[in-house]
């Protein structure tokens, strides 16, 4: 009984120190942000291997949701009669939800676990040290960079999901079910607003931005430098970060459209 | 694994992307394009009742959008709904004397607010009232009034 209990205790006490750890971890890597802004070239590096090559399965991946949310659309609203309103249906469900949403579980998989599975094996093959060692600091030379890229590339890749995805929600809806071209655009343009609607899905992904890569980036520099502790602070990356966007876009949707 | 320009030049094609993509949003999916807020003038009407008309809800004249409206607010001593409406500033012809109504758009569409225009020679300015106003149709009403009707027909 009394061990169990205190089996909890340490398992909290330990949940709780992996929490303040990451968020001294997050003030040091914001303290290393000014100068990769500096070195321009480390930035670009990564926001190529963060962003740029995520990009396929971004656009990929959103052009299907489009044409899912277009052909399940017109499936329930033609009962209605209202399948002109199909354009709303789509542009909302994406700016406001999906985009940000999908775009984020889809980078935490994509993105985050290969930053995770990186810097744990530069810790693991003692790399980090060595920097140390050379009195190069692998906080500013390694995680912000990378920290960086992240935070900018997701509200990146969401806009293009989401203007794919409508693309996608287009090409079935008035392309192969036929619902008016004219009503389609027409419609969405009255129902979504630029503040409300699009900016506030950007807001979103920005704060998805923020967590899965402080995540991905927490969890490499804190796993444990063994092949298995690898792997395991990879399962971690995908789950935690899948885990916050879900959490996290609640609390932001409640907030933002009441 | 590539040189430093290429990672640039295709770095620069990705963020370009996105703003291209953002762009899109804004002009081609939300309202930005079709309807500026500024530059508008706003007038209130008084209605008993505005059934579901909501902020932001079209205001129209002849069909045609001209305006949302902005603000819908409840007069405490006359007990009626002030609704505010923002038309914007290229339509400023409207006489004084116009009346407004809400109407559904479809059986079940959103309610917005029709305005028909009067004949008198002054113009509406900023701040100006609409007098003459028709409240919402609410179809629970019609639908228990024709109900009594119809109870009342069958006794005869």
């Amino acid at each position: 009984m009394i061990g169990s209990i205190r089996k909890l205790g340490r398992w909290g006490l330990g949940a709780f120190e992996r929490l303040g750890r990451a968020h001294i971890f997050l003030y040091y890597i914001l303290m290393g942000v000014p100068p990769v802004l500096l070195r321009f070239s480390l930035l670009v590096q990564q926001m190529l291997s963060v962003g740029v090559l995520s990009l396929l399965i971004i656009v990929v991946s959103g052009f299907f949701v489009g044409m899912v949310l277009g052909l399940q659309g017109y499936n329930t609203l033609v009962d209605f009669g209202a399948e002109q309103s199909l354009g709303v249906v789509v542009a909302l469900s994406l700016v406001r939800e999906l985009g940000p949403v999908v775009a984020g579980l889809l980078f935490a998989g994509r993105a985050g676990s290969a930053l995770t599975a990186e810097i744990g094996l530069m810790k693991s093959t003692e790399q980090l040290s060595g920097m140390e060692m050379m009195a190069v600091d692998p906080i500013k030379r390694v995680i912000a960079p990378r920290f960086l890229a992240g935070f900018i590339s997701l509200p990146i890749l969401a806009t293009i999901f989401t203007a794919v995805g409508i693309v996608g929600g287009y090409f079935v809806g008035v392309g192969l079910l036929g619902v008016d071209d004219g009503a389609f655009w027409s419609q969405m343009q009255a129902k979504v607003d630029f503040g409300e609607d699009i900016m506030n899905g950007v807001i979103k992904s920005i704060v998805f931005g923020f967590v899965v890569t402080w995540i991905a980036v927490f969890e490499g520099y804190d796993c444990v430098p063994t092949s298995e502790g690898v792997s395991r602070a990879t399962t971690r990356t995908v789950v935690h970060s899948s885990l916050a966007i879900l959490g996290l876009d609640f609390v932001l949707t409640a907030l933002m459209f009441t | 694994m590539h040189n430093s320009k290429t990672v640039e030049i295709l770095v620069g094609l990705f963020v370009a992307l996105g703003i291209a993509a953002l762009f899109m949003l804004a002009m081609k999916v939300s309202n930005l394009s079709t309807f500026s807020s500024e530059g508008g003038y706003v007038v209130t009407a008084r209605f008993e009742n505005i059934g579901g008309l909501k902020v932001r809800s079209p205001v129209t004249v002849a069909g045609v959008r001209v305006g949302r409206i902005s603000d819908i607010n409840f007069d405490n001593t006359t007990y009626e709904a002030v609704v505010s409406m923002s038309i914007e500033a290229g339509y400023n012809t409207l006489p004084t004397d116009t009346s407004a109504s809400i109407f559904t758009a479809g059986l079940l569409g959103e309610q917005y607010v029709s305005l028909e225009p009067g004949g008198d020679e002054k113009y509406l300015q900023q701040g100006g009232e609409v007098r003459l106003t028709q409240s919402a149709i609410v179809l629970e009403q019609v639908i228990g009034q024709f109900l009594y009707s119809q109870a009342e027909g069958g006794d005869k």
